[in-house]
């Protein structure tokens, strides 16, 4: 496999950097990281994940979609969509990787969404094999495998090197473009690496969490349970499960006036908010419980009955770290799962 | 302290004192706990937990059980008595259905102070002597307690409960804090640099609104930034003025009434130091009106709801304005 020493590795972001966009995570604090613009001399996160998921570079909070202007009688519609650049992720993990493809299943089926597909095609997306699991980790209950992860270039690193494997055509072009500065590598340190890790995510404390209780099938024992009005008591109703979620794909429209003119934009709306969906005729989740059940029989339940039984979670564990409340999806399903 | 507790609520929920009980419910690891009202013994002795880990302010929570059925048992430290005081003060929580039960307060620890320090698979925190032995999947690891104190308790400003009905511990006294500090350092900048401190630290705001939800000063039915009907009401920002537009009016919105708890830093994903607006509110009523702590009482008048003579005049607004 094609390699290039760790000390290197920031000759080869400068390179990548030279010729398109280039976002990699970033300390902001010691275990606080963010995707950032590369800039010469940034150091990678040894973070595991980002606090923030990489749903934004898809998907972004707040995205500007048309401008009207009223003179008279007339309306002018303005589209003021910017065509992305190409651009290059480096270091998504496996777990966030996966929800790319999530989101692919909303986005780009039917009326496809234009503005998401214009960045999914001009995004290259570098994922990076995780060696150091933390206690939040789930995703191997989801049947991702954090040593192989997806995307269209999968990187791995066995302490001295970074192995680079191409997964898809973009993939395979990215590393013919970058090949000049990668030298075959011996693999078999890394291999090590990769067994040491899964023995890792079978003593890790979520190991054990099944999904055999969820899906697309079990809609009215789960809706029905009269479980969630004890597991909704504590929730604050607040959004940050959902925003730090890299597979929460609601989003509310709005006009914003400009001062001359409406501004129409989209931005990441939140189950748990007391406005979500509301209609001319009111709201159709009036208590926090509702709110509350919906986002989880949406993940559970709805997604994976309109998507070939896949669910809408990837076991980043970001609702574990970040809830006000420690409220998440691991107690909401060891609280509903059906014991055998 | 967490065994005298269980003993004590069991013993008010089998007399008929309370029939309900509200604490903190162990979760999947050692650190994430959850606000929760129990209602039997047996829950009690399952999953009550208090601990180094229990920081939540449980006080807001009682705004809705209050008006349930009965009266509930609440178990509270210091800091959150002062957040019940003027929760009562507002008439938000019903006094009488809440048997208040002072417990010690901090300080408490954060985890992410701990994972701050690359320690992960964290599966066990034991406190030895103010030295935290950690056990993770990666072996034992130790850091001084000191270092993993929740922000919330650095700048502890009382260990004095002011409303409870009976103490399990001790009670403590007002203390002298440093907790302005940072205040100070801030107004000491140029409008520039503090401009670019605020605009820095409010860029990083996802919206989440976790600040608001937890914060027990903010209890309105229907915030305006919720409120369709408002023309004010925002989901996301859509300019650099409207990011800053919501902590701002927040902040104005708690001032005179936030007892500076500290839950609203706390619960910020992005590690914005939310509290420093406040407390610039805290430190400038202090130095307007004379001292003043929200909370610390459930009769006197607030320095904004009140008038007096000697009040400062509204010219003190451009006087301090001018660098």
């Amino acid at each position: 496999m094609l390699k290039i020493s760790a000390d290197r590795l920031n000759d080869l972001f400068n390179r990548i950097a030279s010729e398109q966009t280039l976002y990699i995570p970033v300390d902001r604090e010691p275990n606080t990281a963010e995707y950032r613009k590369y800039e010469d001399g940034m150091k990678l996160s040894e973070s595991l994940n980002t606090v923030r998921s990489a749903k934004d570079f898809f998907f972004p909070q707040t995205e500007n979609l048309a401008e009207f202007k009223v003179e008279g009688k007339n309306i002018e519609i303005k589209d003021i969509r910017e065509e992305s650049g190409d651009f290059v992720v480096f270091g998504v993990r496996a777990c966030d990787a996966r929800s790319f493809s999530i989101l692919d299943k909303v986005f780009l089926s039917e009326p496809v969404d234009s503005f998401y597909k214009n960045r999914r095609e001009h995004g290259t997306i570098i994922t990076m094999a995780c060696t150091r699991p933390s206690e939040t980790c789930f995703c191997t209950a989801f049947g991702i495998d954090p040593t192989a992860p997806e995307g269209d270039v999968a990187v791995f690193a066995d302490g001295e090197n970074y192995f680079f494997l191409d997964r898809t055509e973009k993939g395979k072009k990215f590393i013919e473009s970058v090949a000049d500065m990668l030298e075959d590598g011996d693999t078999s340190k890394l291999e090590e690496v990769k067994e040491k890790t899964r023995e890792i995510m079978k003593k890790l404390p979520l190991a054990g969490l099944g999904t055999d209780s969820f899906g697309g099938d079990k809609l009215n024992e789960l809706f029905n349970s009269p479980k969630w009005a004890e597991l909704s008591e504590s929730c604050l109703g607040c959004g940050t499960c959902t925003f730090v979620c890299p597979t929460c794909q609601c989003y509310d429209i709005r006009d914003f006036n400009t001062g001359n003119g409406i501004r129409r934009f989209r931005c990441w709306d939140s189950c748990m908010y007391s406005d979500f969906t509301k209609m001319a005729h009111g709201n159709p989740r009036l208590s926090q419980l509702e709110r509350f059940r919906q986002r989880f029989m949406h993940k559970l339940v709805y997604f994976p009955a309109n998507n070939d039984g896949e669910f809408g979670c990837v076991g980043c564990g970001r609702c574990l770290s970040r809830c006000p409340v420690s409220l998440n999806i691991v107690k909401v399903m060891k609280t509903l799962e059906v014991k055998e | 302290m967490q065994e005298a507790m269980i003993k004590r609520a069991v013993q008010l929920l089998a007399d008929g004192t309370v029939n309900r009980v509200m604490g903190w419910k162990r979760g999947e690891f050692v650190y994430d706990i959850t606000p929760a009202v129990f209602t039997t013994a047996e829950e009690l002795e399952k999953d009550f937990v208090c601990d180094d880990f229990t920081q939540a302010n449980l006080s807001k929570y009682l705004v809705k059980e209050s008006r349930k059925e009965g009266k509930i048992l609440a178990f509270l430290k210091p800091c959150d008595t002062y957040s019940f005081n003027q929760l009562v003060k507002e008439h938000r929580i019903i006094r009488e259905n809440v048997y208040v039960i002072g417990i010690p307060g901090g300080p408490k620890l954060d985890i992410e102070k701990i994972k701050a320090k690359g320690i992960t698979g964290i599966l066990s925190v034991e406190n030895e002597n103010y030295t935290l032995k950690i056990e993770t999947i990666y072996g034992t690891e130790t850091m001084p307690f000191s270092e993993a104190v929740s922000g919330k308790c650095s700048g502890c400003k009382s260990k004095k409960h002011v409303a409870y009905d009976e103490l399990i511990g001790d009670d403590g006294e007002v203390l002298d804090s440093n907790r302005f500090d940072m205040v100070a350092k801030l107004e000491n900048m140029t409008s520039q640099e503090r401009f670019d401190f605020w605009r820095g630290e409010l860029s990083k705001c996802i919206r989440c609104n976790a600040c608001r939800n937890v914060c027990p000063a903010c209890t309105c039915e229907n915030c305006v930034f919720d409120n369709p009907k408002s023309g004010i009401d925002q989901k996301a920002a859509a300019d650099s003025f409207e990011e800053k537009m919501f902590h701002i009016i927040r902040a104005f919105h708690v001032a005179g009434r936030c007892t500076d708890c500290g839950e609203c830093s706390r619960v910020c994903p992005q590690n914005i130091p939310l509290h420093l607006l406040n407390r610039k509110f805290i430190k400038d009523i202090n130095e307007l009106y004379g001292e003043y702590q929200a909370g610390a009482d459930t009769t006197s008048r607030a320095p904004l709801n009140n008038y007096n003579a000697d009040d400062c005049e509204p010219s003190v607004v451009h006087e301090r304005g001018v660098e």
